[in-house]
């Protein structure tokens, strides 16, 4: 991937963060949006463990797709960036697991998941599509892990505000939550070609 | 201290004091809205008057249907749909269509306010949400502007405001051409800033210019903004905070590149930023509780507002940046939260 593109790393960060951020405006990573924003703590520690697994993904990523493509196995490489993926997440997990047990249950199954967790993968397949160089890669993941846990940390701060919250049954758990997301997905609309 | 004077009032009973009830502060912002109301009348004629009623129209029964249906007590009685639905037909422009001002109402109430349990619950600004809505489905329509204090505009509407549901509606450059007005261009000052620079702060100041419904009069909303302040119902860090770190921020692109980026007093007296500052961002519900965090609520909707009016490709920002600050609402009181009086900071925080 040699061609890549001339997007300035601040740009990166500002397009990922707010622009085109991965939960508001891709839509990728809503299972854990949805899942892990009960609590401020809890989402934020989600986050970070998110930002990591993407930053290690996208380097192993980026490394694996050169050796691909000098394979010319380019086809196997949904399959390995999925390997990456799930083995960065154990490692996480078992990091987590052996330093805070109170953490890794709050997580509970929404950790292994992140194996699972389309933003990850995202950011792996998109940084291929997009030909960064290594550096634009690691500041892509960076940026995308960050417009995540920024999602998920405003979720969390309105849904502890709604547990008090007199919520008519017919919009109980799940379906509020989607309709917040909408609500914020049209407040990040106004960040529409900030940047460019 | 004996030489100090007792600082202490001392007063006989009875000390019954008339509580605020939401239904007289939401009265009060009715009337501190009905002049800004009517300004607007005045300068964009039936169809201005037809859009403000027909969004609190919709407002109200749309209130009215959520609280039948759901069996909670009727909550119309107390004005904040009234509110609501004027804010939201304040902020549209004066040709928009009819029905999708309805639906905007629609909007506001249902998805604004009732899905979160009613009012005192909502996380956003109701008349906010049904906005951003309808600039998010009726992009066109949301930014066609027309010129204010056309002849006879109070004896027919402007062509669009009667469009029919679901149909194109009738273009309006017939209408903005009859009009034949010297100064005006066809966008809302906003829109040209940088380009030709055409708005002078006194005009916007004055009202003098196109613009939604009820952005135009700076100086007007300013005064009903002085009149919520008297009677205490404005927290007047709102609005400082606001239009203060709009003009700084402002102030300071415009010394270091006056060709690029327009000066303060235009950016403060232009769009929709008067209308958002004193009467949306101020909304008690969706704005913090604790002083410092008014302060960074207030600075955070400057800050974007300028952001995303200079740097966006939206010419207007206020509106979102309102959303996103009360999106931010709940962390910003979570962690402004003052220290419990004998108590050491962060003592337990979580469970």
């Amino acid at each position: 991937m040699s061609g890549g593109t001339d997007d300035t790393l601040s740009f990166l960060i500002l397009n990922t963060l707010l622009v085109n951020n991965f939960v508001l405006a891709q839509f990728l990573g809503i299972c854990p949006f949805i899942g892990v924003s009960n609590k401020i703590e809890t989402a934020s520690r989600m986050g970070v463990a998110v930002i990591f697994v993407m930053l290690v993904s996208s380097a192993l990523a980026y490394g694996i797709n050169i050796v691909l493509v000098a394979a010319d196995a380019e086809y196997l490489r949904l399959i390995a960036y999925i390997a990456v993926i799930a083995s960065t997440v154990q490692l996480v997990e078992m990091f987590i697991k052996k330093t805070s047990p109170a953490l890794f249950k709050a997580l509970g199954i929404y950790l292994p998941l992140i194996t699972t967790n389309c933003a990850v993968l995202g950011v792996a397949k998109l940084q291929t599509s997009e030909g960064y160089s290594f550096i634009q890669c690691i500041v892509f993941a960076l940026g995308s892990g960050l417009g995540f846990t920024l999602a998920l940390v405003i979720m969390a701060g309105i849904r502890q505000k709604l547990d008090l919250a007199d919520v008519p049954g017919l919009a109980k758990g799940t379906a509020i939550i989607l309709m917040i997301a909408g609500v914020l997905s049209m407040a990040f609309m106004g960040f529409a070609g900030l940047g460019s | 201290m004996s030489s100090e004077p007792l600082s202490v009032d001392i007063l006989t009973s009875p000390h019954v004091k008339r509580p605020m009830s939401t239904n007289a502060i939401m009265r009060n912002v009715a009337v501190a809205l009905a002049p800004v109301a009517l300004f607007s009348i005045f300068a964009f004629g039936l169809s201005a008057l037809l859009l403000l009623s027909v969004a609190t129209i919709s407002c109200v029964l749309t209130e009215w249907a959520v609280c039948r249906l759901s069996g909670k007590p009727n909550t119309v009685g107390d004005y904040s749909a009234a509110v609501t639905g004027l804010l939201l037909g304040l902020t549209l422009p004066p040709s928009f269509p009819l029905w999708m001002v309805a639906v905007g109402g629609a909007i506001s109430i249902g998805l604004g306010k009732a899905l979160f349990g009613g009012l005192g619950y909502n996380t956003f600004n109701p008349a906010l949400v049904g906005r951003a809505f309808l600039q998010a489905a009726f992009p066109v329509a949301v930014t066609t502007w027309t010129p204010p204090f056309v002849q006879g505009r109070f004896l027919a509407c402007i062509p669009s405001t009667l469009a029919f549901p679901f149909l194109k509606p009738t273009p309006v450059a017939e209408y903005i051409a009859a009009a034949n007005i010297d100064a005006f261009t066809g966008a809302t000052p906003l829109n040209l800033e940088g380009v030709t620079r055409l708005a002078d702060p006194l005009d916007l100041f004055m009202g003098m210019t196109s613009g939604s419904t009820g952005e135009t009069c700076a100086v007007l909303i300013l005064l009903c903004g002085g009149y919520l302040l008297v009677r205490n119902m404005l927290d007047w860090r709102i609005p400082a905070g606001v239009l203060g770190s709009v003009f700084a921020l402002s102030g300071v692109l415009h010394l270091i590149n006056a060709d690029t980026y327009p000066g303060p007093l235009f950016m403060v007296f232009s769009g929709g930023l008067m209308l958002g500052a004193i009467f949306m961002a101020t909304d008690m519900v969706t704005s913090p509780t604790t002083a410092l965090g008014v302060w960074i609520f207030s600075i955070l909707i400057g800050v974007i507002t300028v952001v995303i009016r200079l740097k966006g490709s939206l010419p207007e920002g206020v509106m979102y940046a309102i959303l996103l600050a009360n999106a931010v609402t709940p962390l910003i009181e979570t962690w402004t939260q003052p220290r419990v009086f004998g108590t050491t900071k962060k003592a337990s925080s979580t469970s």
